[in-house]
């Protein structure tokens, strides 16, 4: 392999990871979400107004940290307003979940009218001593931000808490059947609500992530589909959650793809670069959905149903 | 001061659960002695399974009181009452298909007791004392209906109830998973934990309880011992009258109206049971019976006779009127002259949230109930008629042809569902579960419209779990295990006990049968 050749693999690498990383946060919540049989659609909006709200505290404190941990809450209380609606209330989850987008991304066109144009600082890479040293994958995989590990660390724990635990478990069995469940004891009002405002959280910090030390500008419609992406990843990993860590990278280097070949002047149209993670998704979901019954045999088989106990 | 008089472990004073349109309990006293088979007996909709949830916690009474080894309690949650030392078996059992047993069981424990490899030895040493085997690390989708109450049984010994529910325990089991129930039943008695059981079959009342409770209309109408009267007696406490009898009509057969030649599919996911070379054959005035424990291929058997599914592996192995009807759709089979009850009544029988009149347009509507032309015009006045005489010949009980579907009784809307199909004077009829859910006195009637249906000609079809059904109705029988059908036999030239075992797969070159020669051939070879 030439010299050349691993540098491109490494910087492309790197950047796929980059853009895995809010994948992963919002992924990993809507993962949860809808493992207690709640689809929320409402990523995309949950993200942008975490974004927002993250931007905006970064440039009045300084602090990224201070950002990130508003972005969450934001991104909570955007779910709050979902949980009350399609589990409280019991309406329509699909329906409540575009809602919840559109509503998303108008707060936060008007929340950023005034950030247009303003930056924040850099956050500083920390690399993982020698592991940072592994030919390709060191350069990429252990060269990250601390919300960066934060977020590789958030996805192996959910990993961990679903297959082992038995929080996890209870939350597996709501979306299988919440009427069982509620015959056996567990209030599924409960648990659904905490696996919604858990998936506003990690949409909030993706959302964050994003705005601070993505971009570290402002723009509007910062998430640019973002949110859509980690709803598809989610089918796409057949609701399997070491695979969907898997899928986000995967997702990450397709859109670093299109970034990387245009800095590289490759002759190609750019809006058919950016458009890449999309027809991606598109052929993805063609694959694995090209046998309908083993790709949703996985599925929560209550996924969308509204529970009345 | 020493309390000579025992206390009851559970007494029931004055219990009324009040609905907003219906009186659900009304009035009822109950005591229940440490390790006394106590049977509660009812039709569907009496109110047996109201009762049971309140002393389950499930739900509140709304007056009266409960008493708990004598001290006056209120359950307000299921956890509570598990915690009292109260264990329930549902009928549809409450287990989450996609986990693996222990992972159910541990669900349903404390969560100090969360560690699945200490809970499957548990599960494992229970299971053996008990005569109920299963594997710890199985999931339950892959279970049959058998292996899911042991599952469900043993999750409740784990948690050493003083009382345990069952409610209608035996009717998904084989004859002798019936007998190994019991048998675990009476060893629980014996240490001291009570039972409550709630069936409407009699005769297993008979020969397992200790004292009765009959309950009608949500009203106590007697208590008993069972082992003391006849089942005619019982039933008459039952359903207020004699059991209505269903009398078989002198058969003469005449030509095939449906066969299924070496129908074998594969099965598109873990949920389906392939079929595997099945071959059967109905003649018209006959009634065809296939026995089986559900989950052994009948949905798919149904399916692909009704035309749900199409396409098996080979072509024409369906024929309805000598027309094979590989490719052809539901509809085009229903005008060769086929009709189908399904199992499901809401959802695949009815449209739930439509009412009556549409309903019975949906496969009446060849009764003449539409115009012609390219516009097909609902005629109102035809459809209503039809709707009408559905509910009137079949005395469904209901609020007029405008009542939506699901607010019928699963009785009614069944009687409504199967006269809808049987007004359609069919050539071939096939049904499933004819009387799953259904009443006594529902379930008799609809028997009987079977056998009227048949004596006027046409080929009958009906699978079923309920073996004393088919028997009291069927001509010929078959069995269905793990995909594969076994011979016909003509239903006077067998016994029930011979269909059970044909019902876990032990008929000669049964899938049961093959299996264990090929056991003793490898033993013998020394494998």
């Amino acid at each position: 392999m030439s010299t050349e050749l691993i540098l491109s693999l490494t910087s492309l690498l790197a950047i796929g990871l980059g853009y895995a990383i809010p994948l992963i946060f919002a992924s990993m919540g809507e993962l949860v979400v809808e493992k207690s049989g709640v689809l929320n659609l409402g990523v995309e909006g949950m993200m942008i107004v975490g974004a927002v709200t993250a931007f905006s505290v970064t440039v009045d404190t300084g602090s990224v940290w201070l950002g990130l941990l508003a972005g969450g809450i934001a991104g909570t209380l955007i779910s709050v307003i979902f949980a009350v609606l399609a589990i409280h209330l019991l309406t329509r989850q699909v329906p409540t979940g575009l809602a919840l987008t559109i509503f998303g991304l108008g707060l936060s066109g008007y929340l950023g009218k005034d950030l247009v144009g303003k930056t924040v600082p850099d956050s500083i890479v920390y690399p993982v001593p020698i592991l940072k040293e592994i030919p390709i994958l060191g350069d990429s995989l252990f060269t990250q931000t601390l919300p960066g590990y934060l977020a590789i660390i958030i996805g192996l724990v959910v990993v961990y808490v679903l297959a082992k635990t038995r929080i996890g478990l209870i939350v597996r069995a709501v979306g299988e059947s919440p009427e069982v469940a509620h015959s056996i004891g567990f209030s599924v009002r409960k648990t659904r609500y905490a696996a919604t405002l858990f998936g506003g959280l990690m949409a909030g910090l993706g959302g964050g992530y994003i705005a601070l030390i993505q971009q570290k500008f402002w723009v509007e419609n910062m998430t640019a589909g973002i949110g859509w992406i980690a709803l598809i990843l989610v089918v796409f990993s057949s609701w399997k959650p070491f695979r969907l860590i898997l899928g986000a990278i995967f997702f990450g280097i397709i859109s670093g793809l299109s970034f990387y070949m245009q800095a590289k002047n490759y002759p190609i149209n750019p809006n058919l670069l950016n458009s890449m993670p999309f027809i991606a998704s598109m052929v993805v979901l063609c694959i694995t959905s090209a046998n309908s019954k083993r790709s949703s045999a996985n599925a929560p088989a209550s996924l969308g149903q509204s529970y009345h106990s | 001061m020493i309390n000579i008089i025992k206390k009851p472990l559970l007494q029931l004073k004055n219990i009324s659960k009040v609905y907003p349109s219906v009186v659900a309990n009304d009035q009822i006293n109950l005591v229940i002695e440490p390790g006394e088979i106590h049977a509660v007996l009812g039709e569907n909709g009496a109110g047996k399974s109201t009762l049971m949830k309140m002393i389950y916690g499930v739900s509140q009474p709304t007056v009266g009181d409960i008493f708990w080894q004598g001290k006056q309690v209120s359950i307000p949650n299921p956890a509570t009452a598990r915690k009292m030392g109260i264990g329930m078996v549902f009928q549809h059992f409450a287990l989450f298909e996609t986990l693996t047993v222990v992972e159910n069981v541990a669900l349903a424990l404390e969560a100090s007791e969360f560690n699945l490899s200490v809970l499957a030895n548990k599960i494992e040493e229970v299971s053996e004392r008990y005569g109920l085997p299963i594997n710890p690390y199985q999931s339950v989708h892959s279970l049959s209906v058998g292996e899911r109450q042991r599952v469900e049984i043993v999750r409740c010994l784990l948690q050493d109830p003083k009382l345990l529910i069952m409610d209608e325990p035996t009717s998904v089991l084989t004859p002798q998973a019936v007998q190994t129930l019991f048998k675990t039943l009476r060893k629980l008695s014996s240490e001291g934990c009570a039972i409550l059981y709630i069936s409407h079959k009699l005769d297993e009342i008979q020969t397992l309880c200790h004292s009765a409770m009959v309950l009608r209309h949500g009203k106590v109408t007697g208590h008993a011992n069972p082992q003391q009267e006849t089942a005619s007696s019982l039933a008459q406490m039952m359903i207020g009258q004699a059991l209505p009898e269903v009398k078989k009509a002198q058969k003469t057969f005449t030509e095939v109206r449906l066969s299924v030649d070496g129908l074998t599919t594969k099965s598109a996911s873990q949920f389906e049971t392939a079929l595997s070379n099945i071959n059967l054959k109905v003649h018209g005035g006959e009634i065809v019976g296939i026995a089986g424990v559900s989950g052994n291929g009948q949905n798919e058997l149904v399916k692909y006779i009704s035309g749900e599914l199409t396409g098996s592996s080979q072509a024409n192995n369906v024929v309805i009127m000598d027309t094979p009807v590989d490719g052809k759709n539901c509809a085009q089979r229903r005008e060769l002259g086929l009709v189908f009850v399904p199992e499901e009544r809401l959802g695949r029988g009815a449209v739930p949230v439509l009412d009556l009149k549409y309903n019975a347009l949906l496969t009446g509507y060849s009764k003449n109930m539409l115009t012609g032309g390219a516009i097909k015009w609902i005629k109102p006045k035809k459809l209503q008629e039809f709707t009408d005489s559905c509910i009137e010949d079949n005395d469904v009980r209901c609020g007029g042809r405008d009542a939506i579907a699901k607010s019928l009784s699963g009785g009614n809307l069944q009687k409504f569902i199967v006269g809808r199909e049987l007004a359609l004077s069919p050539k071939v009829v096939l049904v499933s579960q004819p009387t799953w859910g259904v009443d006594v006195g529902a379930a008799s009637f609809i028997r009987q419209e079977l056998i009227d249906l048949a004596s006027t000609g046409a080929a009958v079809l009906v699978i079923s779990e309920e073996i004393e059904e088919l028997f009291e109705i069927c001509d010929t029988l078959y069995v269905i295990s793990e995909g594969q059908l076994s011979p016909a036999t003509a239903a006077t030239d067998t016994t029930v006990s011979e269909i059970g075992l044909w019902m876990a797969g032990m008929w000669p070159d049964g899938p049961a049968t093959l299996a264990t020669n090929d056991n003793t051939a490898a033993q013998a070879q020394g494998v």
